[in-house]
């Protein structure tokens, strides 16, 4: 090698590297670009927060602006995460808040945030920006008051779908009165409610607020005055819209919208009164998100609003839309990418609606770019399926939740296997599916042998035996998370495939076949990987090898070992004795 | 945080109660260690591994004798109908995120209270504060839910409240009035009909139907309250 460029030009040409995987391999270059690129990473994504520590990752990168850090296992979202199992972030922000002064963003995503780690925030980082806390819970309103009152440079405070402790809304009042940064504020979780006054002061001083989302509190009558103060909205979110319909109420409302010239998506609708829908039709052409999802207004009325929204690329709803309602839409709105239809009763025995798999076809048949795809229903069959799959082979990502565990095609009563083997096939840039219905392993072989592109797998009651987990372990090549309950996998498939685990990010498994010796032994074999057994029935160790494991999380780490487990999770170590924290 | 872990245990509960039916649409078959799926009539499985994971009282035994235990309680079972069982509450199933579970838990009992899908923001005084609040009774889920959040609200208000439920045992005369006699300030609300009544007298869906306003009193001065509220109980039941 007779010369380099200089250190700057190879800094200068590395900033226009986003993405993490291009950074990652212009790091492996050699040493003095592994050594140049470290100190000019600003943004590090980790998705899985036991697979690093917090000392790993400062030492490598040194300079970092951007931390996003993801948590608990994605089937916490259902219960199946017992409590205390982890996810802390406080030793991350202590760990940043002395290493990383000028630490701008913190996403976090189903982790654990006490108060005290959002005070330590608020008081360590002068630059704070951006503070976004996805499923995320611990803390309170109080944690709240120390971001507003202390971090003079917020830009974005998105607290979507977390468990607060709701104490009072006084927290918004801590926003000093010369603090005007504000560009998103996602309060939508939030029971309690802020002082009206003091959110229209804060409104109105923060010229570039382009995402508001309110929570509950906040009635209908009140949204007009709030718009006023900020026409140059993007996103918006209501409140509840209950109040009894009243004529200056609407009006109110109609010349509020009116004003939005820039909104684009629109979200809250709690308990809407249908009468007030119509308010929003002014806006609708420009509509590309719309998250009914907590609307229980029934199909007429979806329909009437979603036939003005011709631009709509991304839907939420519940299953009051019905199949004449997914018609509609499907007429109406042509470039519709995502659709998720949530079910409005799904506890109840008998079906509430008239949402069938008719819905999802049509839409498939009607919507050229529609690519993401998550779906409550009651009945499916492999016809669907396959109309689906030769309608849509441009799927990305498709989640299909039949209510009743392992129910079969309504018409044939077969399994679904050639359904979901049919969306693979066609399908062929799939990178999420989730399943459900009766399944045998041949739909593991369907899948192993073509979801080539496939990312994340989610299984529950599906299967006959190891052939089927070992069809997915060893056929897809790109997987990165699987997560299953309930399915007769044991371990002939876990261990003859052990080695595929350290090229995943983590596999979950509950209510399996998976003995504890099994577990034992994958310890011991792989050395990278972190096997952690739950199980709230005592040591593993108390009962006979051969015995099941409640459930397990395996995932690979350079951080070995957690030291901040529960007593309820033992990690299998090289010894192939049991781990205590 | 309590509501997460309160509704938790809940479906912890139910799902203990129904763990024998997980997996198991009845139908004979011969259970083997070693077999981890069987078939009856309906085509449908149940797998004896998801079994042995969830009865816990079979566990305690040892080995043989847990697949002693789980023939017995697997033979009981197909000794029931073929029908699948009534949804059963499986953990997690389906997967809707406990957020929106809340949220429409809430929503669903507004409506069936015939509140129109309204929210029910009441007006909250207290005898002695400077102000007044005003709170959404379908924000929460029952009378400790409520108690903790007016108690923050005003904070030097303490809650002379009886069993866990947080129903008042009207039945009690006696037990009443010590109730009332030894606390700071007792709850009462306004009804549809108008009268004036001591929070916790009826289950806690009919009181958010029926709450017009709520009113922080003074314990001695709700004991006005108690006779008529002993006599709408039982004139009820």
């Amino acid at each position: 090698m007779v010369y380099s460029f200089p250190e700057e030009v190879l800094e200068y040409v590395f900033a226009f590297l986003s993405s993490d995987k291009d950074r990652n391999a212009v790091s492996l270059v050699c040493k003095s670009w592994y050594e140049i690129e470290r100190w000019c990473r600003r943004r590090v994504f980790i998705g899985n927060c036991y697979a690093v520590s917090p000392q790993i990752m400062i030492r490598r990168f040194p300079e970092v602006r951007a931390v996003k850090i993801k948590g608990k296992p994605h089937f916490a979202d259902f219960n199946l995460v017992p409590e205390r199992w982890g996810a802390y972030v406080y030793p991350w922000i202590s760990a940043m808040a002395r290493s990383y002064p000028w630490l701008e963003e913190i996403k976090l995503k189903r982790m654990v945030v006490t108060d005290e780690s959002l005070e330590l925030i608020s008081k360590s980082f002068k630059n704070f920006k951006v503070l976004s806390l996805s499923s995320c819970e611990g803390f309170t309103t109080d944690g709240l008051s120390s971001i507003a009152a202390n971090c003079r440079n917020l830009r974005e405070l998105d607290l979507r779908e977390s468990e607060v402790e709701d104490l009072s809304g006084h927290w918004l009042s801590h926003f000093p009165d010369n603090f005007t940064s504000l560009v998103s504020l996602n309060m939508s979780c939030l029971g309690s409610e802020v002082s009206f006054s003091a959110l229209e002061r804060l409104i109105s001083r923060c010229p570039n607020l382009k995402t508001l989302r309110l929570n509950r509190a906040v009635p209908v009558e009140k949204l007009a005055s709030l718009l006023r103060r900020a026409p140059q909205l993007v996103e918006f979110g209501t409140g509840a819209c209950s109040t009894e319909i009243r004529t200056d109420i609407f009006s109110n409302l109609v010349e509020a919208f009116s004003g939005c010239k820039h909104l684009e998506s629109l979200s809250g609708f709690w308990d809407v009164v249908p009468a007030y829908l119509p308010a929003m039709y002014c806006v609708c052409s420009r509509i590309t998100k719309l998250n009914l999802s907590y609307a229980t207004v029934q199909s007429p009325d979806l329909v009437e609003l979603i036939s003005q929204c011709s631009n709509l690329k991304c839907l939420w709803v519940l299953d009051y839309i019905e199949d004449a309602g997914l018609k509609a839409l499907s007429s109406y709105c042509k470039d519709l990418q995502e659709l998720r239809v949530f079910p409005s009763d799904p506890y109840s025995a008998e079906p509430n609606v008239s949402l069938t798999e008719q819905g999802l076809v049509t839409v498939s048949a009607g919507c050229p770019k529609l690519q993401s795809v998550l779906y409550f229903c009651r009945q499916m069959s492999n016809a669907a399926l396959i109309a689906i799959a030769r309608n849509r082979p441009n799927l990305l990502r498709f989640r299909l939740c039949i209510i009743e565990p392992q129910a079969p095609d309504y018409l044939t009563l077969e399994p679904l296997d050639t359904g979901f083997g049919a969306i693979v096939e066609h399908c062929k840039e799939l990178r999420r599916l989730s399943l459900s219905g009766l399944l045998t392993d041949r739909v593991f072989e369907y899948i192993g042998t073509h979801a080539k592109k496939l990312e994340m797998l989610s299984l529950a009651f599906a299967g006959d035996s190891d052939l089927g987990l070992h069809h997915v372990l060893s056929g897809c090549e790109s997987l990165r998370k699987l997560e299953i309950r309930d399915c007769p996998f044991g371990d002939r498939a876990l261990l003859a495939n052990a080695a595929k685990l350290e090229t995943m990010r983590s596999l979950w498994m509950s209510s399996c076949s998976v003995s504890y010796g099994a577990c034992k032994l994958l310890g011991q074999k792989m050395p990278n990987l972190n096997v952690e057994v739950i199980d709230e029935r005592g040591p593993p160790d108390s009962r006979p090898e051969s015995i099941s494991v409640e459930k397990l999380y395996v995932y690979r780490t350079v951080a070995g070992p957690r030291a901040d487990k529960p007593d309820f999770v033992w990690t299998m170590d090289e010894d192939g004795a049991l781990r205590f924290s | 945080m309590t509501m997460i872990s309160e509704e938790h245990k809940k479906e912890k509960l139910g799902f203990e109660e129904t763990e024998l039916r997980l997996g198991l649409p009845g139908g004979g078959g011969i259970v083997n260690e070693d077999l981890v799926k069987n078939t009856n009539a309906n085509g449908k499985r149940w797998y004896t591994e998801t079994v042995d994971l969830k009865l816990n009282f079979a566990l305690k035994e040892t080995e043989k004798g847990e697949n002693l235990q789980e023939e017995k309680n697997l033979i009981s079972c197909s000794n029931d109908s073929v029908k699948p069982p009534p949804k059963a509450q499986v953990v997690g199933w389906p997967p809707v995120r406990s957020f929106r579970k809340n949220i429409m838990a809430v929503q669903k009992s507004s409506s069936e209270e015939g509140g129109g899908g309204a929210a029910t923001f009441v007006k909250v005084s207290m005898d002695g504060a400077p102000y007044l609040r005003k709170v959404d009774l379908n924000m929460y889920k029952s009378y400790q839910d409520l108690y903790g959040a007016l108690g923050k609200m005003f904070s030097s208000f303490t809650m002379g409240i009886c069993d866990s439920q947080g129903m008042i045992d009207f039945m009690n005369e006696s037990k009443l009035m010590d109730l009332l006699n030894g606390s700071d300030f007792v709850p009462t609300y306004e009804d549809e009909d108008g009268d004036w009544m001591l929070v916790g007298d009826v289950p806690w869906e009919m009181f958010v139907g029926s709450c017009k306003r709520l009113r922080i009193v003074k314990g001695t001065e709700a004991i006005g309250l108690a006779p008529r509220a002993v006599e709408k109980c039982k004139n009820r039941s």
